[in-house]
């Protein structure tokens, strides 16, 4: 009986590792160890035995018993497997070639400078406020120290809708409007469009964008006013920025101040962008006129405030390289389509 | 303002680079746009004297000369020139030379005869014979002993040196508040701060003439509020004749032609003092005398330029007993300026009011350079000292025999202005602590007195008002650079409004939907309109106008930006682009019914004007246009047709939380495809108009595709927006789902269906989508097909398969009333 056992579990292994798939392996699962199966009718034997062969035959029957059941697992984990890597190996593809991208449109790169200017002042606590691009004179000139016959009116040519409204030079109005509708403290940034009658150019347009802040409180120092621009400056720009304030005049501040940037290009050092000198003009500021205080009701003995406008065309086009502002204007997509 | 360097050494002594002048000089205050010499583009170019002329051998016209250079040997030059004699000094360019505009000049041979070098004429050196009046146009420069009265240069000297040509000119940008620098002498005043250097002053001397200039000359002011002061003075038995080199030099290099050194003279002083000077004959001077007064109706005047302008009574005019002589601040009659047979002249200092000088200037359009310098307010005070400085130079000059006395018509003498001395608000603006005693070290040497607790401001710094002007003064002679940088204390509430978060979330949006985001100009040309096919009775058709544009192209403000974005499609279109989506936040510009209610002359008296209107409940802004926010987008290329467009509006609106858009057929034509093209509403608000363009619009915009655009009114989106999302529990029962294929005629639309479907299907609808739309034979003539998957679902609860189709049953009876039935 050991003999026929013995040769079951050669038979068994033979086949088993014969087995060329699952069903195969399953033929001799059953053909061996089925209640039909070859290992199963020789145990039905048993009785047969004496008292003495029957435990040593009985553990040679159960030995044979898990041999052949882990031959199988075995042989259908490799069989498995094998099935497996014949799917992957089919499933090969070329993962060089191009992914399929989303649709994928942009904002304007103006706009995308616009939104981080905004971001800028707002982490410095300035509110954002904007207001009417047709403006009354007195809101765009009077108020701000810059009565009718005042020559500095010369400096920004006017589009007029009659004497007294014209389309805003400057976004300074909104200055005045916070001023007359708030009281301090007051710190904004007024953002928009402006317009001077400007034919177009690489350098120019009749219609530009400013943003214009204003700060107005108790003890506010032309200290703060270099502090906050600089500290602006960096985060625009960098920390290593330097900024330079050169004197100037506005008639609606007082003192009044040119900031300049140290070139982001060459660092300081001189190349075309900065024209050689190192510098980049960056925006005029100023000390907040007080007649301007006074204009809107605010006690210039008491109050005190800085004021700043820079072009934003200006600092998008240094910020992505643009060399002619009617790229700005003219809406290519194959310009649009460069900014990400 | 151009200023020769050496010039306003003579009010301060200092030595240094061009560079650093100009570095110092911006950094206190005076900009310096650029310097320039003309030096810098001549090198190897001396004064030669001609030792020897032999004809050329094989030339009729040219000569071979010998011309001593200063080195041993002499060298032999080649020139075609007719004017030259022996021992005639004339500049010469040495081989390997170089001329202003870049002209090199390099040994060579002239037919034959070696030539190392070139004698140069005026032209060659970038000069005029307004600079060198004594030498001839066509032909070598050769100087005149005249011009060099301590002795002619040697052989061998530089020619920039010799020719005055080695100044430097600094450029400088001049503020409108200090129109005092737009003279030498201020700006001399204003380098001995910087550099502090002592200021040397000159105040001018006039020697004793003769007679009574009383008996030349009377002077009336009859509008003291438009002419301050007026001094005159007469010179008698002139001599008209070129100015003295130095003179002639200093002017060119102010960028000033020399004329005669009667002009030269009032130049002259005008540079220097900033004070606009006028010499005219006064034999033409009816009467003798001299009226400043207001235009009177009718009158006219030939001015000095020849042309005729007719005057208006708020002109102020020079008359004499006949009539004007003279616009005054503005420029010459037609008999000023000239000097034939003339032996006396009158040379009038004066000063008129900067506005009305301005606004006449402006009406005469002759802006001049006196006129540019008026309007910008001078000080009447140095009115005296510029007339006694310019008969000092007659003097010296020699030009004429001095009349003794000036006439000086100065009714109401500007006096000092007087600011109290506050060194803490000085500080408290600056962010400072600095001393009293260092604001007075700064402020003396600017003209500045300080008298007790008051500093007395010079006349000519009629920019300086209140301690604020002080503390400029002071801030920019310690140095803005100088100053602390602080960073404000406090806390600060800043956020973006609702308003600004939303706008930003749906231009964002757009962007992310596949559409490009542009940036137009907010003007058009009335013919865009047209261009658009917008009706004749349009209200559109009222915009803004404005009074001075550019051209017809932007002379009024966009009353639709529908053009504006159209622009740009034609554009990409143009440029062959085989997709385009645009959009842009547009505004749009609607005139106020009220603008005409104010006059212009009622904001002359704005408290007035504010009182007015507020009786009505009105502010003067409500005067102004109404401004109001669009998104315009517009779209052609693949995939791009009305259910598109009208998709990106559907998703844009899910966005802002608005459940759901209606749209009606909207078949108005004129801009639109009547056809294609409707108007969205969330409620009974409208939101937009979305469809494609009639066919005639892109024609018209040469556009040879069909284009898809949608007007938004991003202030209706806005105040239809949902509130914040707030969370539902995920359901726990499943859903029960039917698909319905249904049958209707094709004009049936499928609003009307869904909306039968929701009524019929009532609460237990969680859901309903149209997947599957089909026309076809099989349908049989006008009729159309639509499958859609709706799903069904009960809160708390499995649906039984009975309540799922009582819904159904009760849908399809909805739809029986539209003709509507299932498909077979």
């Amino acid at each position: 009986m050991k003999e026929a056992l013995e040769a079951i579990r050669q038979a068994a292994r033979q086949a088993i590792a014969a087995a060329a798939d699952e069903k195969a392996v399953d033929e001799a699962r059953v053909r061996f160890l089925g209640k039909k199966g070859e290992l199963t009718g020789i145990l039905k034997q048993m009785g047969r035995l004496t008292a003495e062969e029957r435990p040593v035959v009985g553990a040679l029957a159960n030995e044979v018993r898990g041999d052949i059941g882990e031959a199988i697992r075995e042989r259908t984990a490799q069989l498995a497997e094998a099935a497996m890597d014949a799917r992957l190996a089919g499933e090969v593809i070329d993962v060089t070639l191009p992914g399929k991208r989303p649709v994928q449109g942009g904002r304007h790169p103006f706009q995308r400078v616009l939104d981080e200017l905004k971001e800028i002042f707002l982490g410095m606590g300035f509110d954002v406020v904007s207001g009417p691009e047709i403006e009354l004179d007195h809101y765009n000139f009077e108020m701000l120290n810059m009565p009718k016959s005042h020559p500095a009116r010369d400096t920004q040519d006017t589009f007029y809708i009659t004497e007294n409204i014209l389309l805003r030079t400057q976004t300074s109005g909104m200055q005045i409007r916070t001023m007359e509708q708030k009281k301090p403290p007051i710190r904004i940034v007024a953002p928009g469009r402006v317009y001077r009658s400007d034919a177009v150019d690489a350098t120019h347009s009749p219609l530009f964008h400013q943003i214009e802040g204003l700060v107005v409180d108790e003890g506010i120092t032309f200290s703060d006013l270099k502090g906050t621009l600089e500290a602006f400056v960096k985060k625009l720009y960098g920390p290593d920025t330097r900024v330079r304030f050169r004197p100037h005049h506005f008639p609606y501040t007082e003192p009044s101040a040119e900031m300049d940037m140290s070139c982001f290009k060459c660092g300081g050092r001189g190349c075309p962008l900065c024209k050689g000198e190192g510098w980049i003009e960056i925006l005029g500021c100023g000390m907040v006129h007080p007649k301007v205080l006074e204009n809107c009701g605010i006690d210039p003995e008491k109050y005190s405030g800085y004021a700043f406008g820079a072009g934003i065309e200006r600092i998008t086009m240094m910020r992505y390289n643009i060399d002619d502002m009617r790229l700005l204007y003219e809406n290519d997509l194959r310009f649009l389509r460069q900014f990400h | 303002m151009k200023m020769p360097l050496g010039w306003a050494k003579e009010f301060a002594a200092i030595d240094c680079t061009p560079q650093e002048y100009a570095d110092r000089m911006t950094m206190s205050g005076s900009k310096v746009e650029c310097w320039e010499s003309p030096a810098d583009e001549i090198s190897n170019v001396v004064i030669g004297k001609i030792l020897d002329i032999v004809p050329h051998p094989d030339s009729d016209h040219m000569v071979v000369c010998q011309v001593d250079v200063g080195e041993a040997a002499p060298v032999q030059i080649v020139t075609g020139a007719a004017n030259l004699k022996v021992g005639d000094l004339c500049p010469t360019a040495l081989h390997d030379s170089r001329l202003p505009g870049g002209k090199k000049i390099t040994r060579g041979r002239l037919r034959g005869v070696e030539s190392n070098g070139m004698l140069c004429s005026l032209a060659e050196l970038g000069l005029t014979t307004h600079d060198f009046p004594y030498a001839i146009e066509n032909g070598i420069l050769v100087l005149d002993a005249r011009d060099y009265p301590d002795g002619l240069p040697a052989p061998g000297t530089p020619a920039a040196a010799a020719l005055g040509l080695d100044d430097v000119t600094v450029e400088f940008e001049i503020t409108p508040n200090r129109p005092d620098c737009l003279g030498v002498k201020a700006l001399g005043r204003e380098t001995a701060a910087t550099f502090g250097v002592p200021f040397k002053d000159h105040t001018p001397a006039v020697r004793p003439g003769h007679g009574d200039v009383r008996e030349h000359l009377k002077v009336f002011i009859d509008n003291p509020a438009l002419c301050y002061r007026y001094c005159g003075a007469v010179v008698e038995n002139v001599r008209v004749g070129p100015s003295p080199r130095w003179l002639r030099e200093r002017l060119r290099a102010s960028g000033v032609r020399p004329i005669n050194n009667l002009v030269d003279i009032t130049n002259y002083v005008m540079l220097e003092y900033g004070q606009p000077m006028h010499c005219f004959d006064h034999k033409y001077v009816n009467g003798a005398e001299i009226h400043v007064r207001n235009a009177r109706p009718g009158e006219s005047i030939v001015t000095l330029e020849g042309a005729e302008h007719p005057l208006s009574e708020d002109m102020l005019i020079i008359a004499d007993a006949a009539g004007p002589i003279g616009v005054a601040g503005v420029m010459g009659g037609e008999h000023s300026g000239t000097y034939e047979h003339t032996t006396t002249v009158v040379f009038e200092s004066a000063m008129f009011n900067g506005p009305s000088v301005r606004t006449t200037a402006k009406k005469l359009g002759l802006r001049t350079e006196a006129s540019g310098r008026y309007e910008k307010g001078l000080d009447p005070n140095s009115c005296g000292e510029a007339l006694a400085r310019a008969l000092e130079l007659v003097q010296l000059l020699d030009a004429g025999d001095v009349v003794n006395g000036i006439i000086d018509v100065y009714p109401a003498p500007r006096e000092k202005r007087r600011i109290p001395l506050r060194p803490e608000a000085v500080n408290r603006l600056l962010g400072t602590a600095l001393g009293r005693e260092e604001m007075v070290d700064i402020l003396l040497p600017l003209g500045f007195a300080v008298e007790a607790d008051e500093v007395v401001c010079p006349t000519w710094r009629w920019d300086m008002e209140r301690s604020c002007d002080i503390a400029e003064e002071v801030a920019r002679y310690v140095g803005y650079n100088r100053l602390p940088s602080t960073l404000m204390r406090g806390t600060a509430e800043a956020r973006p409004t609702p308003r600004q978060c939303f706008d930003k979330k749906m231009l964002d949006a757009l962007a992310g939907y596949g559409l490009w985001e542009c940036e137009t100009f907010s003007f058009y040309s009335p013919k865009c309109f047209d261009a658009i096919r917008l009706p004749a009775s349009s209200p559109l058709r009222e915009a803004v106008t404005l009074s001075n544009p550019l051209g017809e192209d932007t002379s009024i403000m966009r009353t639709t930006a529908l053009p504006s974005i159209l622009e740009v499609v034609a554009r990409n279109w143009g440029a062959r682009a085989p997709e385009c989506a645009v959009y842009e936040q547009a505004t749009e510009y609607h005139p106020s019914p009220l603008a005409h209610e104010a006059a212009d002359n009622d904001f002359n008296n704005y408290p007035a004007l504010c009182q007015k209107l507020a009786a009505e409940g009105k502010a003067p802004s409500d005067l102004l246009p109404r401004e109001s926010q669009k998104i315009l987008l517009a779209a052609y290329g693949p995939g791009w047709d009305y259910l598109a467009m009208k998709g990106i509006l559907e998703q844009l609106a899910a966005t802002a939380g608005i459940a759901a858009l209606r749209a009606e057929r909207n078949a108005g034509g004129g801009t639109w495809h009547p056809g294609r093209t409707a108007d969205l509403f969330a409620g009974e608000v409208k939101l937009a108009t979305v469809g494609e363009l009639h066919p005639a619009v892109t024609a018209g915009y040469g556009i040879k595709a069909r284009v898809v655009a949608a007007d938004l009114d991003l202030d209706a989106l806005f105040a239809c927006r949902g509130a914040c999302p707030q969370c539902v529990p995920l359901p726990r029962h499943p859903a029960t789902t039917r698909d319905l294929a249904l049958v209707a005629s094709a004009d049936t639309p499928a609003a009307a269906l869904e909306h039968c479907i929701r009524e019929g299907a009532g609460k237990l609808l969680e859901s309903v989508t149209l997947f599957d739309v089909y026309a076809g034979e099989r349908l049989g003539e006008g009729k159309k097909s639509l499958a859609y998957n709706l799903v069904f679902r009960a809160p708390g609860r499995t649906l039984t398969d009975e309540e799922v189709d009582g819904a159904v049953a009760c849908v399809l009876q909805k739809l029986q009333a539209l003709g509507v039935a299932l498909r077979s």
